[in-house]
């Protein structure tokens, strides 16, 4: 079965065996796309979180034929610059394999609150595990993130890739 | 070897230190840059004469630079062990043991061989070399000979063309096993005289003491996992010359050599080993996992073979926590001053012994944490069980007894009339102090003194937290903020706030006189006319920034800009393991140690000339053996100590806990890295939280019924309340830069000063992690 889709602004084919084979087994196994990250396979670390037509998922629990025609946006496409700065600058990446995850679901938060409280961005990321850094750091990287990003124009990262010749 | 399918794994990649700064500031476009899917995502590497902005001459010890590999990391293109491809590459799978004990009667592997796609399945009989492996004795079976001694032990290995047809075949393997009946009680094996390892501490006579208070309970410590997001993986590639080259993530490339090489029957310079990207560790990657058995398929198959443990064989692949159960006697005087401590500490091995002797010696010797007592009697004992195997795990042997003798402090306290903090401020160890080893504290100011007395490093951090105060329940606050958040039915009736303190030490770098050293080499050349320094170790980054701190060393040792980190292998001598919170220290120690050669070299030569380089190796001061009678020795090189208050929120009808707040005062003796270092406090101090009210693994006569995220739990950013820092710099005058140890230490008090929160909240003794809800209601007559 060949499934089209579109991931990080590329058309993407993946020729599937298997009608159960998750999105985030094609990005990984069948495309090389690793930048999505393999930690539980059940939904429960969020680590292989991408955007679905830009609803944020755990794409071990997507099947890829449901993907057909549909928007993928990985750690690679949905996240703004200066989320991935703030990241970097306030040390919420230690070991880094919950990061591309944390940060297409920082991404999705911001897109949907400027200005989140600690309260609302715990509840954001409540889904995404980390084992190293004990949250305060990515607390932390969310508030710097979301100032930096204040006063720009409210445009997905997604979107501007595409618009940006 | 054939090429990469797609880049050089990180292990032959060069990384470079990434310009150190502050948040960069807003652009006027801040969406502008379009983020193009990497078609190399391999990370920024630049050669000899490469391109890169140099680095201002900043991000010196003391500072927070950018980690090298942070950009990789964020943009996805970091290549963990999971994310390695080559060419023609299998996969590998494991077949394990379904139960906990059994012989191995017959193995037919036919069925599985005859599948298309299938390369090569082997068991016991395949192993080319030695049959065992192991960290410290050498009893883990490379595969199952005759029987097995947990659920989960290997049986047999598979490569073919897909992960999925691995598994598949791994299930067309018949096995004929007899059942036998497993052992699982730690107790009977101790008693059965089935140990790793006794290792008893006597000190003075605690029989003759006549105390004015006594407390005697008994402790229950879970079995904890490591838990690391990055799953087991490697990829093994046969070479030209009938060698093999692994990369691996690894926490002690060396040691794994050193095992591996043996099983293969080769010699360790026929084995190449690169550490592959790294999705953290905290000790499960100390022991082998798939290294020797993704070498044996490669070597089989002529192929790389690449292995990859999904979550579940995970938990099944990696050693775990002991767990323990510990009977504790403390005595006091009417002044409030310990008289003795009895101890009897078990902690199950399971069953193989991984690291379980240097664990015993870790409970038995810091079995009283950081106080001053004269008359001791501990026994500790690793047993030797059916259950998983047992071994490293950040903390290793200091959480078990911290979490006893914490709450024994607390519960003596209580019967004096003393607060919990005073009756430990008037019990601290000081500089001259002696541990119940006999060790003496020696690693403070000798001249610095508090009212005329020796400097306490312990009592002067307890009296911190009075400047800062326990958050103050908020009036009116929201259902959600309640225990349990939209879980609580209730609007915070029976709600109770507690708060409680935890005082954990732990010893940094090896003990009992291993020979600990680490191994650097620093390079200075002009490359385009800049000087560059090359640094080459073996040293595993884990995750905590150790690959920031060597080029922080390296920019202030030798004033130079642009450091570039070389590939962690075994081309490099041995840098001991990234454990026991020894990297800094010890491989820091050889950094610097190295560049000091550089600086002494450049005195009479100049880089116009051509580069200087040096390699150290660096070793601490030597520790001794405990006496296997009295257990007397000084031990350990290097103690930490952190405190830890912790307040909390419990519904005491629902049994739901809520941490409101952790306040942390640690010793790091000198702040290498302010940010990497608030983020060992606050990941550690987090596992600490996730021992004390949620992570087991919970094994039933030898089985593990938990082995998922789903059933086994890990806090979320919901579970980690916000932490308050307080860092403290009393340097050892013996270590580099006077540098303590940092990662274990909050993993240690973290969790007593929770447990003491709850109890404090509850008035329930609560004398077993983790503490469940079914502990907290158990005296409703609620109980399921």
């Amino acid at each position: 079965m060949r499934v089209e889709m579109r991931i990080d602004g590329e058309t993407a084919a993946a020729d599937i065996d298997r009608p159960g084979e998750s999105l985030l087994s094609t990005l990984r196994d069948r495309l090389g796309l690793y930048g999505t990250k393999n930690a539980c396979e059940q939904g429960e670390c969020g680590s292989c979180t991408v955007l679905l037509d830009g609803d944020p998922v755990c794409s071990c629990l997507v099947a890829t034929a449901q993907c057909e025609g549909r928007e993928v946006k990985t750690v690679v496409g949905a996240v703004p610059r200066p989320v991935r700065d703030a990241f970097i600058a306030c040390g919420a990446v230690q070991c880094g394999f919950c990061t591309p995850g944390l940060l297409v679901s920082v991404a999705d938060l911001l897109d949907r609150e400027d200005d989140p409280s600690d309260a609302v961005i715990r509840e954001a990321l409540a889904g995404n595990l980390c084992r190293c850094t004990g949250y305060e750091k990515i607390i932390d990287a969310v508030h710097a993130a979301a100032e930096a990003m204040a006063g720009a124009p409210p445009v997905r990262a997604a979107d501007a890739t595409e618009a940006t010749p | 070897m054939p090429e990469p399918a797609r880049h050089e794994p990180n292990g032959r990649a060069a990384i470079t230190a990434g310009a150190p700064g502050p948040i960069a500031p807003p652009s006027s476009e801040p969406f502008a840059a379009p983020i193009a899917a990497p078609k190399s995502p391999t990370p920024p590497t630049r050669a000899a004469g490469g391109v890169g902005t140099p680095t201002p001459r900043t991000g010196g010890v003391g500072s927070s630079p950018a980690r090298p590999e942070a950009e990789a990391k964020v943009n996805g293109a970091f290549d963990y062990a999971s994310d390695l491809s080559f060419p023609g590459m299998l996969w590998g799978h494991t077949l394990r043991s379904p139960h906990p004990r059994a012989r191995l009667r017959s193995i037919d592997t036919a069925a599985a061989r005859a599948i298309p796609g299938v390369e090569a399945v082997l068991t016991a009989a395949d192993v080319p070399g030695k049959l065992h492996y192991g960290l410290i004795e050498d009893d883990q079976p490379v595969l199952s000979l005759g029987e097995v001694n947990y659920e989960g032990e290997p049986v047999a290995i598979v490569a073919a063309a897909t992960l999925d047809l691995a598994r598949r075949a791994a299930e067309r393997i018949e096995v004929d096993y007899e059942l036998l009946e497993p052992r699982c009680d730690p107790e009977e094996a101790v008693e059965a005289g089935d140990f790793f390892r006794y290792q008893p501490v006597r000190l003075g006579d605690p029989e003759s003491q006549v105390p004015a208070a006594v407390v005697a309970r008994e402790y229950v410590v879970g079995m904890q996992d490591q838990a690391p997001l990055g799953p087991e993986s490697g990829a093994a590639v046969p070479t030209a010359d009938g060698g093999v080259e692994l990369h691996v993530a690894t926490q002690w490339v060396h040691s794994d050599l050193e095992q591996i090489a043996p099983c293969l029957g080769l010699e360790p310079d026929r084995i190449h080993m690169a550490i592959a990207g790294i999705g953290g560790a905290f000790g499960a990657r100390e022991d082998l996992s798939v290294q020797v058995h993704m070498a044996m398929l490669a070597l089989a198959t002529g192929r790389p073979v690449k292995m990859m443990y999904d979550r579940a064989e995970s938990f099944w692949g990696h050693v775990h926590r002991h767990p323990a159960r510990m009977r504790y006697e403390h005595a006091a005087d009417a002044d409030g001053k310990l008289l003795y401590v009895k101890a009897r500490i078990v902690l199950d091995g399971g069953a193989y012994a991984s690291t379980t002797e240097a664990v015993v010696g870790n409970a038995a010797s810091l079995a009283v944490g950081p106080y001053e007592v004269e008359h001791v009697s501990v026994d500790a004992w690793g047993a030797r069980t059916n259950n998983p195997p047992c071994g490293a795990m950040r903390g290793f042997g200091g959480v078990q007894t911290c979490f006893a003798y914490e709450s024994q402090m607390d519960a003596l306290a209580e019967a004096l009339g003393l607060s919990p903090v005073e009756f430990r401020r008037r019990n601290a160890v000081a500089q001259g102090s002696k541990l119940i080893t006999g060790q003496v504290v020696d690693a403070y100011d000798p001249d610095r003194a508090d009212n005329g007395k020796p400097f306490s490093p312990l009592a002067d951090m307890l009296g911190r937290f009075k400047d800062l105060p326990v958050p103050a329940v908020p009036a009116g606050r929201d259902i959600v903020d309640l225990p349990g958040g939209t879980g609580n039915t209730t609007h915070g009736e029976g709600v109770r706030r507690g708060v409680g303190y935890g005082v954990g030490l732990k010893n940094v770098c090896y003990s009992e006189g291993f020979d600990d050293y680490s191994t650097a080499g620093v390079r200075l050349e002009l490359v385009d006319g800049q000087t560059v320094a090359f640094v080459h170790t073996a040293a595993a980054e884990v995750g905590q920034g150790h690959w920031s701190l060597q080029t922080q060393i390296v920019r202030t040792e030798l004033d130079v800009d642009r450091v570039e980190l070389l590939p962690n292998d075994t081309k490099a001598g041995s840098a001991g393991s990234s454990s026991a919170s020894r990297q800094s220290y010890m491989t820091g120690g050889a950094v610097k140690a190295a560049c000091e050669a550089v600086r002494e070299l450049l005195q009479d030569h100049d880089l116009a000339d051509g580069p200087v380089e040096a390699t150290r190796v660096f070793r601490h001061r030597a520790t001794k053996p405990m006496d296997p009678v009295t257990g007397q020795g000084e031990s350990h090189v290097q103690l930490a100590l952190c405190v830890h208050r912790a307040t909390v929120d419990v519904d005491i009808e629902l049994g739901l806990v809520k941490v409101v707040d952790l306040t942390c005062v640690q010793d790091v003796g000198k702040i290498m890295n302010p940010v990497a270092l608030e983020g060992q406090i606050h990941g550690g101090s987090a596992q600490g939280l996730g021992l004390a009210v949620m992570e087991e693994m919970i094994t039933e006569q030898g089985r593990v019924r938990n082995a998922s995220f789903t059933d086994y739990l890990i806090p979320t950013i919901l579970d980690m309340p916000p932490m308050r820092l307080r860092i403290v710099e009393n340097a050892d005058p013996e270590s580099p830069y006077g540098l303590r140890g940092a990662g274990e230490p909050p993993t240690l008090s973290s969790t007593p000063a929770i447990v003491a929160a709850i109890r404090d909240a509850t008035g329930l003794a609560l004398t077993q992690i983790p503490v469940r809800p079914e502990h907290l209601t158990a005296h409703l007559g609620r109980q399921p």
